[in-house]
């Protein structure tokens, strides 16, 4: 049975994702031009680049075919379904049951297949590594992901992700292991999944590193839009998976419209919080060789094991 | 879910960080660095003694974790990083299999050592018997680095971090072994540490390096 308030709150935290997205992306670039020492884009730099690639004519390239164009749409998609489902204001989503935990995992791959693909749909050389780059990547980074998933889902009994998170924030305050070392492998993982610096530089063109700009270069106009608007979608699902799962306080309850509101500033000040954390990452750490990122995401793996190891072994007896 | 008492959750704490920097231990390249975190093991196992030792109220238990602390966190460190700076040991540990297979190999000694501790700790009655399993995994973990190093220096980083391990397990099963055995096994790694110091540098005056596969090629003259 859905109830209204389930389902503005469906509709809020759809419509939110989507205009907050960008915004997040480009509070993460101004913390990083901070502490870099450079001057900072403005915060709302994102939203100009939408608004001018959505103006500009869309350029495609000879051997494109339809796989190529439609593939920014099935991005998209995924991502705002993967917003959809994510509880990042209220537990309470009449949409939630569309996709446990796993299966978000599988939105996300959808999301990864297809960009690779279209990536190597043009043929240009370029594309074919990024989108081999792409698939290394994820083939590493997925398993430590489902990891993670399976320690929470364990402690919640479930793998809904709106279950887990409303039995995280309703538990008692206890000191468990298995969730810090959960925490630091999807920190780990998530950095990989959305090319931020150990890994990948969202801010460069250099042939020799690129991953994820190597697979849209031939992109452009509208498409170009999408994807980064995609991209911005993804970091925000990750963030906010992240904050649901190891920071679950404040997310409001079922029909409870008065902590709906009062959980928009909580989420914004975590968002911000984390943002400028993820920009700290980033300038502490040097980007590593493509060949080094199977032992970066295979300590995530060995961590998210751990964290499933430990409590199956020190939380469940006693 | 029930939830466990506070101290409980301390010590699980310790001991899931012990095993963590187990792991770190062994993917760890650089010799320095690998002291460190022998260090760092060895103070995790402090507090983790001393949150017992204040739940229990059992003397000897405080004095252990003293122990432990005097000799884990300060001397053994200190001996290990003098003998790193007077042997000049620089740059890199060579593992004999790669890094992140031996962390593979070391996830499927932490699930047998689980395995194995799970039904031995279910006969034990003290109030961190559930880190048995983990005391277990420190210490194959320890003895997987003694296996896949070359140098001599990082075994006996090993042999001591097994120490740790084996004393986290006293602890855990039985609150501690009696002062008489821990005080001798505390001279005995100490001593152990030194006659080893020693051999050190009989090995690199012999070989001109600290890579024990030269020593399988022994031959008398």
């Amino acid at each position: 049975m859905i109830s209204l308030t389930g389902f503005l709150g469906q509709i809020f935290a759809v419509a939110l994702a989507l205009a907050l997205a960008p915004l997040l992306t480009g509070w993460i670039n101004q913390c990083r031009a901070w502490l870099q020492n450079r001057s900072a884009p403005p915060l709302l730099q994102p939203y100009y680049m939408l608004h001018k690639l959505f103006h500009k004519d869309v350029v495609l390239a000879h051997g494109a075919s339809s796989l190529f164009r439609f593939a920014p749409f099935i991005v998209f998609g995924c991502m705002v379904l993967a917003c959809a489902i994510i509880p990042s204001l209220s537990s309470d989503l009449p949409f939630a049951p569309a996709a446990d935990a796993l299966a978000l995992v599988g939105v996300f791959g959808l999301a990864r297949i297809f960009i690779a693909l279209a990536a190597m749909d043009v043929g240009t050389s370029f594309g074919t590594l990024g989108g081999r780059r792409e698939m290394l990547i994820g083939f590493l980074a997925e398993p430590a992901l489902l990891m993670v998933i399976f320690t929470m889902a364990m402690i919640a009994q479930s793998t809904s992700v709106a279950t887990i998170v409303e039995t995280l924030a309703h538990r008692e305050l206890v000191i468990y292991p298995s969730i810090a070392f959960a925490g630091i492998a999807f920190t780990m993982v998530s950095f990989a999944e959305n090319a931020r610096v150990p890994v990948d530089n969202p801010a460069t063109h250099l042939e020799l590193t690129m991953i994820h700009e190597a697979m849209i270069l031939e992109y452009s106009g509208r498409h170009l839009a999408l994807i980064e608007w995609a991209a911005s979608l993804k970091l925000y699902a990750y963030s906010c998976l992240g904050l649901a799962l190891f920071f679950p306080w404040g997310i409001a309850e079922r029909d409870n419209f008065l902590a709906l509101v009062a959980a928009l500033p909580l989420l914004l000040v975590k968002l911000a919080i984390g943002g400028a954390l993820v920009a700290l990452l980033e300038t502490i750490n040097a980007k590593m060789r493509i060949f080094r990122a199977p032992e970066f995401l295979g300590t995530a793996f060995l961590l998210a094991v751990l964290g499933l190891l430990v409590h199956l072994l020190l939380e469940t007896q006693a | 879910m029930t939830s466990m008492p506070l101290y409980a959750q301390l010590i699980n704490l310790c001991a899931a960080v012990i095993l963590l920097l187990a792991f770190a231990m062994l993917a760890q390249r650089r010799v320095v660095q690998l002291v460190d975190l022998f260090a760092l093991q060895g103070f995790m196992l402090f507090l983790a003694t001393l949150v017992m030792a204040f739940k229990t109220g059992q003397h000897h238990l405080f004095y252990s974790a003293g122990l432990t602390l005097v000799l884990k966190v300060i001397l053994l460190p200190w001996i290990l990083h003098r003998l790193v700076r007077q042997l000049h040991i620089k740059g890199e540990v060579e593992p004999l299999i790669n890094i992140p297979t031996t962390m593979l190999i070391g996830l499927v000694l932490v699930v047998i050592a689980f395995n194995v501790a799970m039904p031995i700790s279910q006969l034990s009655s003290t109030i961190a018997r559930g880190t048995l399993g983990i005391a277990l995994a420190v210490v194959m973990l320890a003895f997987l680095m003694m296996i896949t190093r070359r140098k001599a220096i990082t075994q006996v980083v090993g042999f001591l971090a097994m120490e740790n391990g084996l004393f986290l397990a006293a602890t855990s099963a039985t609150y501690g072994m009696p002062m008489v055995v821990e005080l001798g096994i505390a001279l005995d790694v100490l001593v152990g540490m030194i006659i080893l110091g020693v051999f050190f540098f009989q090995i690199r005056d012999q070989f001109d390096s600290l890579d024990i596969h030269h020593m399988e090629q022994l031959k008398e003259r």
